[in-house]
């Protein structure tokens, strides 16, 4: 069993490199994030050690990893010391099934670019991205501290509501496809992203992955004016390191998964097809054209995190369950329909009611959020 | 007021972080490049001379005196025509100041008769322990610009006996 050995070698390499990857990425997101944050502020950011800041990085993993670790006296010792690692796990898992290249011929074999080509690729994200909750909420229930538990409450609420939405958006993406294995969704899209097909699901998508990652407007989970630091108040040291690895890998695993479904994962873009810069050509591009993905879509989670104040709590769950709740179930369903019709009248053209039906039903959400709004300035004044 | 205008604000604001990202940052790169003080600015204290290179401070104690938090020490010494470090009768030996107590406020300024002490321009100010905060005279002290006129001086008997302040050609000065 010789290639069994070959497949073994095979698979930790590339885990490797992934688990390498997201770790790296997550030193340098956090860098890339000061700077582009301290850039939009009228500053400079860290720029001290080494060549642009890019060392600042290492220096904070040093200051982290020889700080005192603090475990509370009250509390739960092998909850506090397992939730950062329930945390971190999922976080790093997660980008297992994602493809970064298509298969290429290396060394003699063909070696397929991602760790697990699965063929229910888009439900193993779906789990994954649900257990990264349990890591949050263990957290603030071990902490025995009110903000931390309060954290960790607001935390699970508002990822198992917006999970709802973000689960709606995986079903498009699949039913455009016609499967859920993520090679197929992306080569489905080398002529038309469905972020084309389908512009209010990619844009749902993307307000329901900032909930999912608890960044801003959304980080109710450590609105700091709130809850201190919320979940992770009582953390200190290398468990506290874990939490903050966690959720910026999660941003770049859940920007990797928005790439995949929604704008043509590793493939060139589809103006470049059939030309020399296609992956088709260089296979070393797909990962680039990966990256540059992943850099713009972060981009606008940062973009959005120095732009906009945090939303009210409830009006959080409101939002999740009154407004996009219903809209993903309608785009869902406009989707699913000019899929069935095409399919049924075998012309394509019945594929454009699916992106101008889902503009007017965007349209008419706003125009109905717009009124609820208004309606209540009435009542209060 | 139109539906839209609540996607229009936000999206707007995006526009606006978006436009700060191209402006030039404000920062001043402290250690690189400094900030010129004002004219006012009070910074470490220095003790100035004459223009023949006698020190101004004549170890009068005032300054001490004034000092609200205490921080400065001065022990006043005989002048001789020998060897003389300021006009008239005596000079400060010791003139010491505790950069932990001193509060800046300029009081020794203000106190002081023959305005030898000022309050400089230097604000990086900084020690490892308690001991190298105290400033001594030597460091406080303004250099001097050529090596015969360091104090003390040998000057000629009678001349600087009398007045501690010399002579001055604009008294309102």
């Amino acid at each position: 069993m010789l290639s069994d050995w070959t497949l073994w070698a095979e698979w930790v390499i590339k885990s490797l490199f992934v688990i390498f990857a997201l770790l790296t990425g997550f030193a340098y997101l956090t860098w890339y994030e000061r700077r582009a944050l301290a850039r939009i502020q009228s500053r400079i950011g860290p720029n001290r050690a080494g060549p642009f800041g890019l060392l600042q990085p290492i220096a904070d993993a040093v200051k982290l990893i020889f700080k005192e670790e603090l475990v509370p006296a009250k509390a739960d010792k092998t909850l506090f010391f397992w939730a950062p690692v329930v945390t971190m796990v999922p976080s790093i898992i997660i980008a297992a099934v994602i493809p970064f290249g298509p298969v290429v011929n290396l060394f003699g074999r063909e070696v397929m670019l991602t760790v697990a080509n699965i063929n229910v690729g888009v439900l193993y994200l779906g789990a994954i991205a649900s257990i990264a909750v349990y890591g949050i909420v263990l957290a603030g229930w071990a902490s025995n501290n009110k903000y931390a538990m309060l954290g960790g409450l607001r935390s699970s609420a508002q990822m198992i509501s917006y999970e709802l939405s973000l689960g709606l958006m995986f079903v498009t993406a699949i039913m455009l496809a016609n499967s859920m294995n993520l090679y197929d969704i992306i080569n489905q899209q080398q002529s038309v992203w469905y972020a084309l097909v389908q512009p209010v699901g990619a844009l749902v998508f993307l307000i329901v992955t900032l909930a999912e990652v608890n960044r801003a407007p959304f980080d109710m989970p450590e609105a700091e004016q709130e809850l201190t630091a919320g979940y992770h108040s009582e953390y200190s040291g290398m468990k506290f390191a874990l939490f903050f690895m966690a959720e910026y890998q999660k941003m770049i695993a859940i920007s990797m998964i928005a790439a995949t479904l929604f704008f043509g994962g590793y493939r060139e873009f589809w103006f470049l097809k059939g030309t020399i810069f296609s992956v088709d050509h260089f296979w070393w591009l797909g990962p680039i054209y990966l990256l540059i993905k992943v850099v713009v879509l972060l981009f606008f989670m940062i973009w959005v995190r120095a732009t906009w104040p945090r939303i009210r709590y409830d009006r959080l769950m409101a939002f999740g369950w009154k407004v996009l709740l219903p809209l993903s179930l309608v785009i869902t369903f406009i989707t699913a329909t000019g899929i069935l019709l095409a399919d049924q009248y075998k012309n394509q053209l019945y594929y454009w009611s699916i992106p101008v039906l889902s503009v007017v039903v965007g349209l008419f959400t706003v125009v109905f959020v717009y009124r609820e709004l208004r309606r209540k300035a009435y009542e209060r004044a | 007021m139109s539906v839209l205008d609540p996607v229009v604000e936000l999206v707007r604001g995006l526009g606006t972080t978006l436009k700060m990202m191209f402006e030039r940052p404000v920062t001043i790169q402290y250690p690189e490049e400094k900030r010129p003080v004002r004219p006012r600015f009070r910074g470490r204290h220095v003790l100035k001379r004459y223009e023949n290179g006698l020190e101004k401070c004549i170890g009068c104690s005032l300054c001490a005196a004034a000092c609200p938090a205490d921080a400065i020490f001065v022990e006043a010494s005989e002048n001789t025509d020998e060897r003389r470090f300021s006009p008239g009768e005596r000079y400060a030996s010791t003139y010491e100041i505790n950069m932990i107590r001193c509060i800046f406020c300029g009081f020794c300024e203000e106190a002081c008769p023959t305005e030898a002490i000022i309050l400089g321009d230097n604000y990086e100010l900084t020690f490892y322990d308690r001991r190298s905060a105290i400033y001594t005279k030597e460091m406080l002290l303004e250099p001097v610009p050529s090596q015969e006129m360091t104090t003390p001086q040998k000057t000629e008997p009678g001349k600087y006996d009398r007045r501690s302040v010399p002579e001055m050609k604009d008294p309102t000065d």
